[in-house]
C-alpha cells in the first residue's frame, strides 16, 4: 500500500482546509478511503435509529498536483483508513500560508498519515513542519460497509433556505425539545416543527422551489412529507455548514431525510435515520 | 405574510393582541428579569407588566408601555396568566439572539383569554416562526406595599457607576449591606465574604449621582444571591434609582432605552435579610 500527495496550490490548499474543518465538526472519527481519482470521508453509522451517515467526495486531480497510491491489490486499488478527523484539520491549520503541503502513508511506531508542510518566511528561507496523525488501515473484509450510499427514495425533495437561518432556529428550539419533525412538499415549502406538552414552534420556510424528482408525478405538491429526527443531529450537520452552499438538497421520506450538498466541488451526502 | 392576515379576522375578540416591528424591544426588557422560570403577565390597555418573584423575597417587574408597541389591544379591563418566561424567550428569539445589523424581526401577540395559549408569530426575512406557548393559572404576586410617602432614603446614579461593582460582587459574602446617609459615607456598598469584607463608597458629590436625598442613616442587609440577578437590568439600563423605606425594604429602578431609544422601567423590590443597629456601621 502506498499513498503520496501534493498541494502547492495556495487556493486548493484553502480548499482543501476547508473541507477538513467541516468534516471534524460532522464527524469525530471518520474512514477515509484512497482511489485513484477521489478522496472519500466517510461516516457509516450502524445505529438503526436516529443515526447519521455521511459520504464526502472530491476528485483529487482538484486539489492536487502530484497524486500516487497503490491500493491493497491490483484488484482492490483502493486504501480504506480510520482517522480521528481532527488531527487532520488541526494539523492543516499550520498549512495557512504555506509554499506546499504533502501528505503520505507511512509506518513510523505505527502506521501514519503523515503531513509535512513547507512554510516560507519572511527571509525566504523555508522550514518544514511535519504532522504524523495516526490511523487505522481497514481491513478489505469491512469495505462493504463503507461504500457509497445508494441514495433511497425520497417523497419529496426540496432546495434549502439560507443555513444560517436554520442554524439560529436550530439552536433555539434544541433548548426546548431533542425531537424535531422536518416537513417539506412539492409546493417549496419546508417546516420545521418542535412539539413538547408546554409549546409548539413551528418555522415556515416558503418559496424554496423544488429539483425535479421521478416520482413527483402523483403527488400532491400540497401534501407534506415528513421525518422525526433527533435534533441534535441536525444541529450537528449545520454546525459543519460554516459556507453557504454551491447547491443544498433536502431529500424527505418517513425513514431518513438526506442532505446533498455541493461545496464547490465537493459533495457531500449526509443522512439523518428517522427516530423510531 | 398569508398566515398573519388570516388570524386578523379571527382576533376581534381576542383578549390581548399586540405588534411590534422589532421583538428585541419587548425580548431585551424581558431578559432583564429572567431568573426562574416562571413570570405571571399582566395586561392592561395600559401596557404589559410581567413579573418574576423568588423566595417570597425579591420581585421583578419589567413595564412595557402600550406605546411601544405598533398595535395594542386589550379587551377587557385587565388579563392576566402565568408563563414559562424561558420557553417565550427562546421563542422571541428563534432566529437568533444577537442582532444583524439592518435585520429586524416582526412580532405578533394575540391572547385569546383564559385557559388559551399565548400565539406568538415572528417574522424574519420572509421566514415565519409560529409559537404557542401554553399558559397557566395566574399567582398571587406579591405586594411589597412600597409607597412613596414611606421612603427614607433616595438616589438616582448613572448606571455605568454600578456596574463594575455590581458584576464584580463578592459571591462568597451571603448578605450586599447598602449604607445610605446623609453623612459620610453616604453611599456604600459592603460584601463580608471569604476573603474579608470590602466596602465601596460613591460621595453624594460624584459625577454619577444624579439626585441624593438622604435623610436619615440607613444600613440594610439584603440576601445577595436575591440580589445579583439585578446585575442584568444594571447592566442594560442608562439610569437607576435606589430607593428604601421605613422597614428597610429596597426598591430598585432602572430605565432602559431600547434600539428607538424608547424609555421602559424595570424595578426590583427586596425585602431586608436582617436589622442592623446603626452603631455595627
Amino acid at each position: 500500500m502506498k499513498f503520496r500527495a501534493k498541494i502547492v496550490d495556495t487556493a486548493c490548499l484553502n480548499h482543501f482546509t476547508r473541507v477538513s474543518n467541516m468534516i471534524a465538526k460532522l464527524a469525530k472519527t471518520c474512514s477515509l478511503r484512497i482511489s485513484p481519482d477521489k478522496l472519500n470521508f466517510i461516516l457509516s453509522d450502524k445505529v438503526a435509529s436516529g443515526g447519521v451517515s455521511m459520504w464526502c467526495e472530491l476528485e483529487q486531480e482538484n486539489f492536487f498536483s502530484e497524486f500516487q497510491m497503490e491500493g491493497v491489490s491490483a484488484e482492490n486499488n483502493e486504501i480504506y483508513l480510520e482517522l480521528t478527523s481532527e488531527n487532520l484539520s488541526r494539523a492543516l491549520k499550520t498549512a495557512q500560508n504555506a509554499r506546499t503541503l504533502k501528505i503520505k502513508l507511512t509506518n513510523k511506531h505505527f502506521p501514519c498519515l503523515t503531513v509535512s508542510i513547507e512554510l516560507l518566511s519572511a527571509s525566504n528561507s523555508s522550514r518544514i513542519v511535519t504532522h504524523d496523525i495516526p490511523i487505522k488501515v481497514i481491513p478489505r473484509k469491512l469495505w462493504r460497509d463503507l461504500q457509497e450510499p445508494t441514495i433511497p427514495a425520497a417523497e419529496v425533495s426540496i432546495y434549502l433556505p439560507l443555513l444560517k437561518t436554520m442554524r439560529s432556529v436550530v439552536e433555539k428550539m434544541k433548548n426546548i425539545s431533542n425531537h424535531l419533525i422536518i416537513e417539506a412538499n412539492l409546493n417549496g415549502q419546508l417546516n420545521l416543527k418542535i412539539e413538547t406538552e408546554l409549546v409548539c414552534v413551528t418555522t415556515h420556510f416558503k418559496d424554496l422551489g423544488n429539483p425535479p424528482l421521478d416520482s413527483s408525478q402523483n403527488r400532491d405538491p400540497e401534501q407534506m412529507a415528513e421525518v422525526h429526527i433527533d435534533i441534535r443531529k441536525l444541529q450537528q450537520f449545520l454546525a459543519g455548514q460554516q459556507v453557504n452552499p454551491t447547491k443544498a438538497i433536502c431529500n424527505v421520506s418517513d425513514k431518513m431525510v438526506h442532505f446533498d450538498l455541493l461545496h464547490e466541488d465537493v459533495s457531500l451526502q449526509y443522512f439523518i435515520s428517522a427516530l423510531s | 405574510m398569508p398566515l398573519i392576515t388570516t388570524q386578523a379576522e379571527e382576533e376581534n375578540d381576542y383578549s390581548l393582541v399586540a405588534s411590534l416591528d422589532n421583538v428585541r424591544n419587548f425580548s431585551t426588557i424581558l431578559k432583564a428579569i429572567h431568573f426562574r422560570e416562571h413570570a405571571t403577565c399582566f395586561a392592561t390597555k395600559n401596557g404589559i407588566k410581567v413579573t418574576v418573584e423568588n423566595a417570597k423575597c425579591v420581585q421583578a417587574n419589567a413595564f412595557i408601555q402600550a406605546g411601544i408597541f405598533q398595535e395594542f389591544k386589550v379587551q377587557e379591563e385587565s388579563v392576566t396568566f402565568r408563563i414559562n418566561l424561558t420557553v417565550l424567550l427562546d421563542c422571541l428569539s428563534i432566529f437568533g439572539s444577537s442582532p444583524m445589523p439592518g435585520i429586524l424581526t416582526a412580532l405578533r401577540m394575540c391572547y385569546q383569554g383564559y385557559g388559551y395559549p399565548l400565539m406568538l408569530f415572528l417574522e424574519e426575512g420572509g421566514v415565519v416562526t409560529v409559537c404557542k406557548i401554553n399558559t397557566q393559572e395566574p399567582e398571587e404576586t406579591l405586594d411589597f406595599d412600597f409607597c412613596s410617602t414611606n421612603v427614607t432614603n433616595k438616589i438616582i446614579l448613572q448606571s455605568e457607576g454600578l456596574r463594575e461593582a455590581f458584576s464584580e460582587l463578592d459571591m462568597t459574602s451571603e448578605v450586599l449591606q447598602i449604607t445610605m446617609s446623609p453623612d459620610k459615607p453616604y453611599f456604600r456598598l459592603s460584601t463580608f465574604g471569604n476573603a474579608g469584607s470590602s466596602h465601596l463608597d460613591y460621595p453624594k458629590d460624584s459625577d454619577l449621582m444624579e439626585s441624593f436625598q438622604c435623610n436619615q442613616t440607613q444600613v440594610n442587609r439584603y440576601k445577595i444571591s436575591l440580589l445579583k440577578p439585578s446585575t442584568k437590568a444594571l447592566v442594560l439600563s442608562c439610569k437607576v434609582s435606589i430607593r428604601t423605606d421605613n422597614r428597610g425594604f429596597l426598591s430598585l429602578q432602572y430605565m432602559i432605552r431600547n434600539e428607538d431609544g424608547q424609555v421602559c422601567f424595570v424595578e426590583y423590590y427586596c425585602c431586608p435579610d436582617e436589622e442592623v443597629p446603626e452603631s455595627e456601621s
